[in-house]
């Protein structure tokens, strides 16, 4: 099987999906949570299914308008209601709480999140900077124990990973929240964790190999490590899976950019960091 | 003969980490996060006024008042810790009404007396006890009794506001607007209003320990019913469990007998994080647990890799000892290469973000740890245990096929 012979292929290929992306991105944004952008979540169950316009009602006879998104949704065969609107003070809170409490006695308040606009932006610029710091952090490493060459292009190849999510993120619209930084990171960490191996293989074959051409050396080193990669993403595949369908509405997100950052950080492992190498080294080759 | 005794050795070695890592667990638990028990997380900010810059001395006055509030209210276990420069993170496990509670947590609670034109006669450092009660005629109140100093004060404003009413103010809600009816020199005094008795003992706590030195804003704060906490366990332990069986299922289709002992030592590797988190009082959230959960493929990984690396030392002609032993020399730097950029990312998000993602990369930085220790301890001397036995010299084990 020759890979890096239709590396160009794979290069279109995620070349394609990161531009369709990026378009969504473009356009559409992503839909950012009250963790980025402040607001109030809260959630109650009731004994009897209260409908959204009922729970407009209760509501719009406070002396504040909330002007509130609602969702039904049910916990444990509890009907309830999610209710998402602009940062509430405590005050604000306890109001909707009693406004739906004096209406319907079996009101149940099983969580409330309000975010400031502060915390929102500050938790913003902790992620920037988390990511910039663990990237600086990866390309020190691997050029310590590797080369440069393969520190920038493990970097790219991380970069690719995430723009994938990102950009599926904004074509689904699915909510970005605190969660969604933390997947971003253990994305970040498994495409580094995969292409390693790989480039481990070639480190070996670069000592094991020497009369065979660099193409040659990273082919056989992508190929004989496949196993390991197929094995791999399909595990931990499997346990993303299990938690995705049975662990809960909360994880969902969580586990969704993981599917998507575990797919395309075993494919980029594959068909796109060992292929930038051999073209980077044909460049200096040429040169 | 001594090669046997190593292998006792090993095994010993190996059933004794697994004793102590139960041990641990059993010993000090897992401390669950909030969203998993239930509870309430407070972010509290301190806000500077004309006359006080926030300091550590007004910082420190803010937590000790605060602290003292939540031990009046009866609230177990609570959290108070600065964070920063002016926050302040407080977190109520198990707590019934959260609303109230925080209700109560950050009021700068400032005592006023006032006059009818609104001025400032007198203010609540005067006061050196009050307590929730009832009065004559059986209506809830507050009282509370005045300093020294405080009782003169107090004769002379009531003398000059005789016949007139005097506003009694709890930040800017009024509590009472009475009319002083006669000159007070007596050691305190009563404060009505009241329409339960719980809200005069709010109050009473309030007045009692004093105000905050300045005004705090709750920036954040999130608060979890108990059902939901249990919900969210169960959910996420059925599902890590079946994560675990259905990897197991496939290690063992793919790699045979091998393929049983990583079973098995995934189980153990299982222990061994469970025991870490005990012993190290980690704090498991929800997405805790994830990171937990995702380790458990880190460690599944770090099998694959070795067994992989067997694989092709038995394929290129060598005998099962010397395969296992050479195969193992070259997964150590990959595993090792693979899993400390993971165990980086882990630390970095770590230090830079808090409450609950903090305690997903805490778990999973543990994780991959106990991972990689897990792989290159009890793999290493289980395959070596089995390593005469005609169950890893199989064809087939380690998935090996014949003929290629």
């Amino acid at each position: 099987m020759d890979i890096m012979g239709k590396r160009k292929i794979w290069y279109t290929i995620s070349i394609a999906i990161i531009l369709i992306g990026f378009t969504f991105l473009l356009f559409n944004g992503l839909n950012f949570g009250i963790d980025f952008t402040g607001g109030t979540i809260l959630e109650f169950t009731f004994d009897n299914k209260v409908t959204n316009t009922e729970v407009r009602d209760a509501i719009s006879e406070l002396d504040f308008s909330i002007d509130p998104q609602l969702q039904q949704t049910e916990l444990d065969g509890k009907p309830g209601v999610i209710i998402k609107t602009k940062e509430l003070n405590t005050d604000q809170i306890s109001g909707v709480e009693k406004a739906l409490e004096d209406k319907y006695s079996s009101t149940d308040m099983i969580r409330s999140d309000m975010v400031g606009p502060l915390i929102g932006q500050e938790l913003r610029r902790n992620a920037i900077f988390a990511i910039i710091i663990a990237s600086l952090a990866i390309v020190a490493y691997i050029s310590m124990r590797f080369e440069f060459r393969f520190a920038i292009v493990a970097i790219i190849t991380l970069l690719h990973d995430v723009s994938i999510v990102l950009g599926l993120f904004a074509i689904l619209q699915k909510e970005i929240n605190t969660a969604f930084v933390a997947a971003l990171l253990t994305i970040i960490g498994y495409s580094i964790n995969d292409t390693i191996v790989i480039f481990d293989r070639i480190r070996e074959n670069m000592k094991l190999m020497r009369r065979t051409p660099f193409i040659e050396k990273a082919n056989t080193a992508v190929l004989d490590t496949l196993p390991r990669s197929i094995n791999t993403s399909l595990t931990t595949l499997i346990t993303i899976l299990a938690i995705y369908f049975f662990g809960g509405a909360s994880l969902q997100t969580f586990m969704l950019a993981l599917f998507i950052g575990m797919f395309a950080g075993t494919y980029s492992s594959i068909f796109v960091s060992s292929p930038l190498l051999v073209t980077w080294t044909k460049k200096l080759a040429n040169n | 003969m001594r090669y046997k005794q190593k292998k006792i050795l090993k095994l010993v070695a190996i059933i004794a980490l697994i004793g102590f890592a139960y041990f641990l667990f059993s010993y000090y638990g897992i401390n669950l996060g909030l969203d998993l028990q239930g509870g309430a997380h407070i972010v509290l900010q301190a806000q500077e006024t004309e006359n006080r810059e926030i300091n550590d001395d007004v910082m420190t006055g803010i937590i000790s008042i605060i602290e003292r509030r939540v031990n009046q209210l009866g609230l177990t276990e609570p959290v108070i810790q600065r964070q920063g420069e002016k926050r302040i993170i407080v977190e109520l496990p198990a707590i019934d009404d959260p609303n109230e509670a925080i209700d109560t947590i950050g009021r700068t609670a400032m005592l006023t007396f006032k006059n009818s034109s609104g001025e400032v006669v007198m203010t609540g450092d005067v006061i050196n006890d009050a307590s929730a009660d009832y009065d004559q005629y059986g209506r809830p109140v507050v009282s509370f009794k005045l300093t020294k100093e405080g009782q003169k004060q107090f004769e002379k404003v009531t003398r000059r506001l005789l016949g007139q009413k005097m506003g009694i103010y709890l930040d800017n809600e009024r509590l009472t607007n009475p009319t002083v009816q006669s000159v007070i020199s007596g050691a305190g005094g009563q404060i009505t209003g009241y329409s339960t008795v719980e809200e005069a003992r709010e109050d009473a706590i309030l007045i009692r320990e004093g105000s905050l030195p300045v005004p705090v804003n709750v920036i954040a704060r999130s608060t979890v019913g108990p059902t939901l906490g249990e919900i969210a366990i169960d959910k996420s332990l059925t599902a890590g469990l079946l994560g675990l069986l259905l990897v197991g299922i496939y290690m063992v289709f793919y790699y045979r007998f091998p393929g049983i002992l990583a079973a098995i030592i995934l189980a153990i590797y299982g222990l061994f994080l469970l025991g870490t988190l005990s012993g190290l009082q980690a704090t498991l959230t929800l997405p805790g647990i994830a990171g937990l959960i995702l380790s458990i493929g880190m460690a599944v990984d770090a099998n694959i890799i070795i067994f992989e690396r067997i694989k092709d030392e038995i394929k290129s002609g060598k005998t099962l000892r010397s395969a296992i032993d050479s195969g193992f020399k070259r997964a150590y730097t990959t595993i090792l290469d693979a899993n400390v950029t993971t165990i980086m990312t882990a630390l970095i998000l770590a230090y830079f973000t808090s409450g609950t993602v903090r305690g997903f990369a805490v778990t999973l930085g543990i994780g991959v740890a106990v991972s990689m220790f897990t792989a290159f301890f009890v793999t290493r001397n289980m395959l070596d245990l089995f390593s005469n036995t005609k169950l890893l010299k199989s064809d087939k084990a380690f998935g090996v096929r014949g003929g290629q």
